[in-house]
């Protein structure tokens, strides 16, 4: 019986023995995405659970070149590795980032915007865990409102997180970005494509993918792959991209799955009531009024 | 290839090169002491769809003559391959050693 993705990837592993907790949601991003890219990518990793996880010295769990760089300079070490490589004479690599949510959306969001903006040929995939993990969960820009983090306690007047995330797919898309695509690990084909179609476009390619954390999250490790999926189904995270200047849908859930089941199987939305829940139905339904408008959906 | 598990796992000063200069994929410890349970293939029952191959967090499972392998020295026991497994040919078991 053969796995029509399996079959496409590389049998090899690029990311291997790391010291991720176990059921990351983070490392099955890396692990996917390097087995579409091959012995010839060339990742970056900023501070954050990917790269503490994955350089324990002399412990090398990347079996491509990997490096570490700023917290901030993700892209910008990317625009130097593709510039590098290329003045040097070689042709056949891919430059790639994987960072935070943290790292993208608040630390490195000015390095991310002038690598855009220069069109610098990488890809820079921001696996999203929702918080700064890494660190022992903080709240970050992409935080989802309600969420009880270190930094947003969940009290008797204040139920966790006050804001929405930020909207990091349409930041990307507004610098009219050659590609730019949103995923989730709970639709692990889907972002294994989108990773295969970045890989052929030039220019900046930018992938925000959904990546569960169980201990930032409080959900049990084997749980990863199914809430992944289920916050694409309750209609809390979308599967769409943006390319030439248009925005698509990929995947429409014919009918949502309950918001409120999905948020009470995480020990960070414990505390919310039902006026905290109608909240969030509500900026889903809008958020969906939009897509509906702006998206085409094939 | 995959990375496994190097024989060397300790070094004198002099042999550590000034920058992280290793080999990549260099692996000297193993992940297997995290477990507290055992994912276990049914390979009679299995019919080699891969799911559990595609979504091991660790990579850890492979394809050997087209059934899932698993490789418990890395393996962290996350419960994952069992649950993707819609026939339920992977079971859990408690860890002992
Ligand atoms: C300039 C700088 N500030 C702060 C830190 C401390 N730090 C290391 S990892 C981390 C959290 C990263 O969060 P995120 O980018 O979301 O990645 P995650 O750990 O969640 O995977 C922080 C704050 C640092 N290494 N460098
Ligand atoms: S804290 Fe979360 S993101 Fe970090 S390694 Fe553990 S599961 Fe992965
Ligand atoms: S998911 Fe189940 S049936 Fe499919 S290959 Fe793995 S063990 Fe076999
Ligand atoms: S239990 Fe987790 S780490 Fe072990 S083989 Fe299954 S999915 Fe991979
Ligand atoms: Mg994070």
């Amino acid at each position: 019986m053969a796995n029509p993705t399996a079959e496409r990837l590389s049998r090899d592993e690029y990311f291997y023995g790391h010291k991720a907790c176990a059921g990351c949601g983070g490392s099955l991003a890396v692990r996917a995405a390097l087995k579409v890219l091959g012995q010839n990518a060339v990742s970056v990793l900023p501070a954050g659970c990917m790269s503490a996880v994955g350089f324990n010295f002399p412990q090398l769990c990347f079996s491509n070149n990997s490096i570490i760089s700023t917290f901030a300079g993700t892209a910008s070490m990317l625009t130097g590795i593709e510039a590098g490589l290329r003045a040097r004479g070689y042709s056949d690599f891919t430059a790639v980032g994987f960072a935070g949510d943290g790292g993208t959306a608040d630390i490195g969001i000015q390095a991310l915007s002038g690598a855009i903006d220069r069109n610098d040929n990488i890809i820079y995939i921001c696996y999203d865990n929702e918080a700064y993990m890494n660190t022992g969960i903080q709240k970050s820009g992409l935080t989802p409102f309600g969420a009880r983090t270190t930094t947003t306690p969940a009290g008797a007047n204040i139920h966790g997180n006050l804001r929405p995330k930020k909207n990091m797919f349409e930041i990307a898309a507004a610098h009219e970005i050659p590609y730019a695509a949103t995923a989730s690990v709970g639709y692990l084909p889907d972002f294994i494509r989108k990773v295969e179609k970045a890989a052929q476009i030039k220019g900046t390619k930018y992938i925000h993918v959904i990546a569960p954390c169980p201990t930032g999250w409080g959900i049990a490790p084997d749980e990863t792959v199914e809430i992944a999926k289920e916050v694409v189904d309750c209609g809390l995270w979308y599967l769409a991209e943006y390319e030439n200047g248009a925005f698509t849908l990929n995947h429409k859930p014919t009918n949502f799955t309950s918001v409120e089941a999905y948020l009470k199987k995480q020990g960070r939305f414990q505390h919310l009531d039902l006026d905290d829940i109608k909240t969030v139905i509500e900026s889903r339904d809008k958020k969906w009024a939009y897509i509906e408008k702006n998206f085409t959906y094939k | 290839m995959r990375p496994y598990l190097r024989e060397k796992t300790s070094f004198s000063a002099a042999e550590i090169p000034e920058a992280t200069a290793f080999e990549a994929g260099y692996l000297v410890s193993v992940n297997s002491g995290w477990r507290s349970i055992r994912p276990v293939i049914d390979t009679g029952r299995c019919v080699g769809c891969e799911q559990c191959y595609l979504y091991c967090p660790d990579g850890v499972i492979s394809i050997q003559n087209g059934r899932p392998v698993i490789d418990y020295d890395f393996c962290k026991g996350c419960g994952i391959c069992a649950k993707i497994c819609k026939i339920g040919a992977i079971g859990t078991e408690a860890e002992h050693s």
